[in-house]
C-alpha cells in the first residue's frame, strides 16, 4: 500500500539551472548523436553518459537516499526537453525512471532496497524492463514464467521478446508468476542485478522508429536472494506508480518530440517568409492550426501530472486505484499517442520535400517513424479495451 | 448475511482460477485469479442481484479485494 510521498521537488531557481543543463546536453551531446544513433539502430550511449555524469538517472530518488527529488511534474519536463533532441535517448531515460518510480513508491520501507537505491545514486546505474512475454504478448497483467522460491533464493527464466537497451542496462526488472501454481494474474515484481541474470539473444530489433532503444528480445536465465522480490503484489505497483508513471513520462517525450517537429516546420516558415513574403500565407496558416493541437496536447498533460503529484502527495491509494483514474491515465496515452502522429504529420506538410528529405535541416523522417511506435507502447487497442471494459461500470464522464 | 449470494455471483462471473469453495472470506480474489474484465462482470451481477448501484468511488480494487470486502460493499449500499 503507498504511503504519502512528498517529493518536494526542486525549488524555481534550481529547477530552471536543471533544465538549462539539459537542454545544454541535448544541444551538445545528444543531438549530434541522433542520426547515427537512428541509422545504425545502436544504444544512445554518449546521451546517456552525460546524463548520467549529470546525477539525472537518480532524478527521482528522495534527497535523503542521495537523489535529487525531482517531483513527478519536473521529471516529465526533463523527458519532455530530451524528447526534442532523440526520441530513443528520452524513452530509454523515460523507460528507467518509471522503473524508478516503482522502487521509490513500493520499496522504500525496505532495508535491501533502500540500499539498492543508494547504489543506484552512486553509480548511476541504469534499469531495463521485461513484462512483455513469448506468449502473451503486451499484456502487462499475465505471466507464464514462474519464480522458484527455495530457502532464501530464487530462480526465475522469462522469454522475453522485448527488452530496451536489455544489454546496455546494468540490471533489469521482470515480472512473472508468484509460484508455479499461481494463476497468470498473480504476478510479482523482480529486481535483477548484474551477475544475477544472463540473456541470450533471441530477436534482433531491426524497427521503424525508436531504434536506438535496442529492444532486443532475449531468453532469461537468472538466479538471487529472495529479498529482491518486492514485498507487494505487481498489480499495486502496477496501477499505483509504473501505470500513471509511465504513460506520464512517455506522454511527456513525445510531446517534446511533436514540439521539435513544430519547431522545424515554424523555421521552415519563416525561412520561407523570408525569401518570399507573398508566399507563405498558407504554411503559416497551417503553423497556426498545428501549434493549437500542440497545445491540446500539452494541456492535457499538465491535467493529468497535477493530478497524479496531488494524489502522490496525499498518498491517497483509494484515488489511485480507483477506475477514474486508471481511465484518465489510459486516455493521456491514447491521446498523446495519436497527436503525436497528427502533430509530425502536419508538420510534414508544412515542410514539404524538405522535411520528407533524409538529408535536409527540416528532416522529419526520425520523427515520423518514431511516432507510430508510441501507439504500440502497450497497443492503443489493449488500453482502449480496458476503458471500454471499466466505463461500463463508471458513471462520470 | 450475504456471503452465500456474493459467493455465487463470484462462482459464476469471477472467472477464478481457485473453487469458489476453496477460498475463505478473507482469501485475496485478485491472487485467486480476478481480473479487472471479471471484476466488471461481477459488479454487473451484484447490482442486479442486490438491485444497488455501486458508486465511482467504490470502483477501485480495494472494493473487490476479498469475499468479505465486497460483502461489506453491498451490506452498506442495500440498507
Ligand atoms: C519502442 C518500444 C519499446 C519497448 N520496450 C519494452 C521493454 O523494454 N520491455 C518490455 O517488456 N516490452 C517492451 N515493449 C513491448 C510493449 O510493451 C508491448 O508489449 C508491445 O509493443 C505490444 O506489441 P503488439 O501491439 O504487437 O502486441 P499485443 O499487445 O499483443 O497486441 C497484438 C494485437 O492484439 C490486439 N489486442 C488488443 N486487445 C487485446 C486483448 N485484450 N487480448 C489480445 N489481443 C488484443 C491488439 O490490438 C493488436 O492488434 C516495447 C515496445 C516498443 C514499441
Amino acid at each position: 500500500m503507498m504511503k504519502p510521498l512528498c517529493q518536494k521537488g526542486l525549488d524555481k531557481d534550481e529547477f530552471s539551472a536543471l533544465i538549462k543543463q539539459v537542454h545544454e546536453i541535448g544541444k551538445t551531446v545528444i543531438l549530434p548523436a541522433a542520426a547515427d544513433v537512428d541509422s545504425e539502430a545502436r544504444f544512445p550511449k554518449e546521451g546517456i553518459d552525460a546524463l548520467k555524469e549529470a546525477k539525472l538517472l537518480s532524478a527521482y530518488v528522495p534527497a535523503d537516499l542521495g537523489g535529487m527529488e525531482l517531483n513527478i511534474t519536473q521529471l516529465a519536463k526533463v523527458c519532455e526537453i530530451l524528447g526534442q533532441y532523440c526520441g530513443s535517448t528520452a524513452m530509454v531515460y523515460a523507460m528507467h525512471q518509471v522503473l524508478v518510480a516503482c522502487l521509490v513508491h513500493h520499496s522504500l520501507g525496505d532495508g535491501y532496497f533502500r540500499r539498492y537505491l543508494k547504489e543506484l545514486v552512486e553509480e548511476q546505474r541504469l534499469i531495463a524492463s521485461a513484462t512483455t512475454e513469448v506468449g502473451i504478448s503486451g499484456d502487462l497483467r499475465s505471466s507464464i514464467c514462474a519464480v522458484n522460491v527455495e530457502g532464501d533464493r530464487f530462480t526465475l527464466n522469462k522469454q522475453a521478446p522485448v527488452i530496451s537497451y536489455g544489454e546496455d542496462a546494468d540490471d533489469l526488472m521482470v515480472t512473472c508468476r508468484r509460484s508455479e501454481d499461481a494463476s497468470a494474474g498473480d504476478q510479482l515484481h523482480v529486481l535483477l542485478k548484474k551477475g544475477d541474470f544472463e540473456l541470450e539473444h533471441t530477436f534482433s530489433w531491426d524497427t521503424m522508429g525508436f531504434r536506438g532503444t535496442c529492444s532486443d528480445g532475449y531468453n532469461i536465465t537468472s538466479s538471487g536472494h529472495v529479498q529482491q522480490i518486492f514485498p507487494e503484489p505487481f498489480s499495486e505497483i502496477l496501477s499505483e506508480a509504473m501505470h500513471p508513471s509511465a504513460h506520464i513520462l512517455w506522454g511527456s517525450l513525445w510531446i517534446g518530440i511533436a514540439t521539435d517537429a513544430v519547431n522545424k516546420a515554424r523555421s521552415y516558415v519563416r525561412s520561407a517568409a523570408r525569401k518570399n513574403p507573398e508566399g507563405a500565407q498558407v504554411s503559416s496558416l497551417r503553423l497556426a492550426e498545428v501549434a493549437t493541437t500542440l497545445q491540446e496536447m500539452r494541456h492535457n498533460m499538465y491535467v493529468s501530472v497535477k493530478n497524479y503529484q496531488e494524489i502522490l502527495e496525499a498518498g491517497d491509494s483509494a484515488a489511485i486505484s480507483n477506475f477514474g483514474f486508471a481511465i484518465q491515465i489510459n486516455n493521456l496515452k491514447l491521446s498523446c499517442s495519436e497527436l503525436m502522429v497528427d502533430i509530425v504529420g502536419r508538420s510534414l506538410l508544412i515542410c514539404g520535400l524538405s522535411g520528407y528529405r533524409n538529408d535536409s535541416e527540416y528532416s522529419l523522417s526520425r520523427h515520423i517513424r518514431d511516432s507510430y511506435g508510441a501507439a504500440l507502447m502497450v497497443n492503443n487497442d489493449r488500453i482502449r479495451g480496458h476503458n471500454a471494459t471499466m466505463l461500463t461500470v463508471h458513471r462520470e464522464g | 448475511m450475504h456471503s452465500e449470494k456474493v459467493r455465487e455471483i463470484l462462482d459464476k462471473n469471477g472467472r477464478l482460477s481457485s473453487p469458489v469453495p476453496d477460498l475463505s472470506d478473507d482469501s485475496d480474489l485478485y491472487s485467486a485469479g480476478l481480473t479487472s474484465l471479471a471484476t466488471v462482470s461481477v459488479m454487473l451481477a451484484l447490482e442486479d442481484e442486490f438491485d444497488i448501484e455501486i458508486p465511482d468511488n467504490m470502483l477501485s480494487r480495494k472494493t473487490f479485494e476479498s469475499i468479505s470486502s465486497i460483502v461489506e460493499t453491498v451490506n452498506e449500499l442495500a440498507e
